[in-house]
């Protein structure tokens, strides 16, 4: 019977090997950021059609712009990057940029006023998903080249009409506001694309860092530019890496095997508190939840309703329970940190309130559906919602589905409530305004599933030229001050029930100093990192 | 003439040899088969609730912008032209160009089959070494407390959920006791150092022969494919208990002990040879279901393998990399199947 001790002695052995001890480091190297985060949003690196999150991080290390942020203080908003200063015409239509001496792309090649007209046109003539954050300024690919000129040092952008300087230079933030270094991305152009497919997966900038690698859902690599005119970035390599468990993340994080954990939930976020030499990091970022009311619906398009079904939201029990630390509440629709926002929030459950203005408004047995896609926290949103509805007496069914199936009957008007979120598509209050605030024609037929408000079937009640207004208003003190006044007309009327405001919560090493993901205006930004 | 003629017909009818007529049968059988797979999976992928033209444009996009997308991906022709193009293509060898990423799928799953086909096969290998001899032990000693100890361990292999078992694992063996690495197929010191040949780090360090990727690569893949091999070893384990309690009470193993036959040359040579034919169809079926991709365990330990690369393309409505991912997963199957039946024939003279 020797046999089987040894078969069994054997086993045993095999198991204990394939264990073998491995010794971990304790930390990552000084002039290394490793940051885990879920990055299989990735679809492109080229600037002119890249509209994810985690490609925005990305390229917002990889390009400079005309005008960016300052990492260490956002609230300054714009402040000039590739462009040294710019001036506005008389008739504000045109603004001309001087672009700052001495700038090299990566590649070695001097940056230019041509290269970033060219930079500019050429999104407009690709005209891939976000080019019509350039195009509302009435680029067309047959006009762009007249519009966006480039004279020796100076770039000159001259819109159909007058908008808010603000406005203009806010968008010029945004990743397809990416200047490209036209001479590397033309070596490499197929069949007319501008260079496009070789920049879905190479880099042409002049910003801090420039691409190593990137491997759809694995990792993203980028190497410091020693030549960036900002100086070089202390954090020679940064590495992102596709993790997608929070879990997984937050182990990663306290063995020191990351710097930076981006997608803890908020278990791990409670666990990751606890830990020693970790912090959580908490930055307000654009995306809002809010519940839709359909005016088509005879009931729900009375002014009383819409006013009773914001008493009907347990915005503080939510916010201290099941979205513990991951949303704040806030309802107004452009985020807070973002230019002319309000943070007034005077809503709060209130049952009784509630029940004497569905009674004004002769409101009784109202059976309602709403309709939610497959996530967690909106079904917990929308059973909570079921919940306070029922004690006002109204029956809220919940339909529950797939993004598509949902957004379908969303934008067909057909639900009679939708609980959706809304991201910001760039860092000035028009990306909002123009399309929670903003219908100018309400008409079925006008088919303008773009807008918030027309798929709700709303006719904004007055706030559309208001919210036109605000847009071509040049002078910035006046133009937050009706920023302020629509918000607070749109609080009170409108069929939205906005609710909360994201917060990402980021586990960061404490050795880690200077980090951001870009609040809710920009994208994470590593080069003023250190450790 | 009729001589002539009725010679010539019988020489034209002659038997082909049966290695010919297997391999054409065989061969028939895979083009069928893949035919069939390939048009099942793309009618799914086009009855989904899903719109690939949404991924790819945004929710805010502009109808004519839509439109102008579903043109491009040739939606708006009949199904059937859609699956002639798709087919042939695919015969080509080309799954198209993901719809999101833009790169040609067959690229992307050159890059994440070699990650599953690594760690599916050390994790079979697992299975293997400790299931079989685990199973004929308990077998053997029906009743004992080894038989008991197996039966606990197949148990919890059947039943315990893998996500909490592998957060168990990567929290005690990585976060606690630093016996392996973390998540992520290397260390970030070690990414792209060796040239990838094979796709598959261990080999790719092995032909680098750089030992010190080779080990901390080691280190990463043990816990997931110790984890993945452990349920592989409870189906394994079970089964060969069960086919050895069938051998072992046969009359021939009687008249082997009578004969004075050694326990370890009944067992060994008489009741295992006889299991060996049913031992590999569980052995392919436990294989290919590890190189189906266990998503779980590719979440957990961050492991780019082909498992979440389908569920992310389905998730994100790229259904060319879902068409793609599900062929491949399907060749696979076919193929094992293949290699089982030639394995038959040559443990069981009585196949051939």
């Amino acid at each position: 019977m020797n046999i089987w001790k040894h078969t069994l002695a054997g086993a045993t052995m095999a198991v204990a090997l394939s264990f073998t001890s491995v010794a971990t480091f304790a930390e990552t190297p000084a002039n290394m950021l490793v940051v885990a985060n879920r990055i299989d949003d990735i679809t492109t690196m080229d600037p002119a059609q890249s509209f994810e999150f985690a490609g925005s991080d990305v390229n917002q290390n990889i390009y400079s712009k005309l005008v960016n942020f300052d990492p260490l203080d956002y609230s300054k908003g714009y402040v000039p990057d590739l462009a040294e200063s710019w001036a506005v015409s008389e008739d504000g239509k045109s603004i001309t940029f001087t672009m700052r001496e001495g700038v090299m792309f990566q590649s070695g090649n001097p940056v230019t006023a041509e290269d970033a007209a060219w930079s500019l046109q050429r999104a407009v003539l690709l005209n891939k998903t976000p080019a019509f954050i350039l195009t509302q300024f009435g680029f067309t690919p047959e006009n762009v080249a007249e519009m966006i000129k480039a004279d020796g040092n100076t770039l000159t952008i001259t819109t159909d009409k007058r908008y808010a300087t603000s406005f203009v230079l806010n968008c010029l933030t945004a990743t397809i506001g990416s200047v490209v270094d036209k001479k590397l991305a033309m070596e490499h152009e197929v069949d007319g694309d501008m260079g496009n497919a070789w920049l879905a997966t190479n880099s042409a900038g002049s910003g801090p860092y420039s691409l190593v690698s990137w491997k759809p859902n694995e990792s993203v690599t980028m190497q410091a530019f020693d030549g960036y005119y900002g100086g070089k970035p202390a954090m020679e390599r940064v590495i992102v890496r596709h993790v997608q468990e929070s879990a997984s993340q937050r182990l990663l994080l306290e063995a020191g095997d990351i710097d930076v954990a981006r997608n803890l939930n908020p278990e791990d976020v409670a666990g990751v508190r606890s830990a020693a030499g970790v912090t959580i990091q908490e930055e307000l970022k654009g995306r809002l939840m809010y519940l839709g009311l359909n005016q088509t619906h005879p009931v729900l398009s009375k002014p009383k309703v819409r006013e009773a079904f914001k008493y009907l939201v347990d915005y503080e029990g939510m916010q201290n329970s099941f979205l513990n630390g991951q949303y704040t509440t806030h309802q107004n629709f452009l985020p807070a940190t973002y230019l002319g926002a309000s943070n007034e929030n005077p809503y709060s459950l209130n049952i009784e309130k509630a029940k004497e203005l569905l009674k004004e408004a002769g409101v009784e047995n109202l059976e309602i559906e709403v309709g939610v896609r497959e996530a967690q926290e909106r079904i917990e949103i929308a059973q909570s919602f079921q919940n306070t509805a029922a004690q006002a007496g109204i029956k809220v069914n919940i339909t529950v589905g797939t993004g598509k199936q949902i957004l379908d009957r969303y934008r067909a008007r057909e639900l009679d409530m939708s609980l959706e979120a809304w991201g910001p598509d760039y860092p000035d209050p028009q990306t909002n305004a123009g399309t929670f605030a903003y219908n100018p024609d309400n008409s079925l037929e006008a088919k303008a599933t773009g807008l918030l408000a027309w798929r709700l079937a709303w006719d904004t009640d007055g706030l559309t030229p208001l919210t036109e207004a605000a847009v071509t208003e040049g002078d910035t003190e006046k133009r937050i001050a009706l920023y302020q006044e629509i918000q607070a007309k749109f609080r009170e009327t409108s069929p939205f029930v906005i609710m909360f405001q994201q917060i990402e919560q980021d586990g960061v090493r404490d050795n880690v100093k200077n980090f951001t993901t870009g609040e809710a205006i920009s994208s994470a930004d590593y080069k003023k990192v250190t450790k | 003439m009729a001589q002539a003629s009725e010679n010539g017909g019988a020489r034209s009818r002659a038997p082909l040899p049966l290695w010919v007529t297997g391999t054409l049968k065989t061969v028939g059988s895979i083009a069928v088969t893949m035919l069939g797979l390939v048009f099942i999976t793309f009618v799914i992928g086009r009855v989904m609730p899903i719109d690939p033209v949404l991924a790819i444009v945004g929710e805010r996009a502009s109808q004519s912008t839509y439109n102008a997308v579903y043109t491009q991906l040739g939606l708006d022709k009949p199904v059937v032209v859609q699956f002639g193009y798709y087919l042939w293509d695919v015969m080509h060898g080309d799954f198209g160009m993901s719809l999101l990423n833009a790169r040609p799928v067959s690229e992307d799953i050159a890059r994440v089959f070699p990650a599953t086909l690594e760690l599916a096969t050390l994790g079979v290998f697992f299975g293997i070494f400790l299931g079989v001899p685990l199973g004929v032990v308990a077998a053997v000693r029906k009743g004992s407390w080894i038989d008991q100890v197996a039966r606990v361990v197949a148990l919890v292999g059947y039943s315990m959920p893998i996500f909490w078992l592998g957060l168990m694992g990567l929290l005690v063996f990585y976060g606690m006791l630093g016996w392996v690495g973390g998540p992520g197929r290397v260390g970030i010191f070690y990414e792209d150092i060796v040239p990838s040949v094979t796709g598959m780090i261990l080999v790719d360090s092995i032909l680098d022969r750089n030992w010190t990727v080779l080990k901390d690569a080691f280190s990463h893949i043990v816990l997931p494919a110790s984890l993945l091999g452990y349920y592989s070893l409870a189906y394994i384990s079970r089964m060969t208990r069960s086919f050895m309690l069938e051998q072992m009470s046969a009359e021939y193993i009687t008249t082997a002990r009578v004969k004075g036959m050694s326990e370890w040359d009944v067992v060994w040579k008489h009741a295992f040879r006889n299991i060996r034919v049913q031992l590999i169809t569980v052995i392919a079926l436990s294989y290919a279901g590890l190189l189906e991709g266990s998503v779980l365990t590719e979440i957990i330990f961050s492991w780019p393998g082909i498992g979440s690369y389908i569920t992310t393309a389905l998730l994100s409505a790229d259904m060319n990399a879902v068409l793609g991912g599900t062929v491949v997963v399907g060749l696979v199957f076919i193929l094992l199947n293949i290699f089982s039946d030639l394995l038959y024939k040559v443990f069981d003279p009585r196949a051939k």
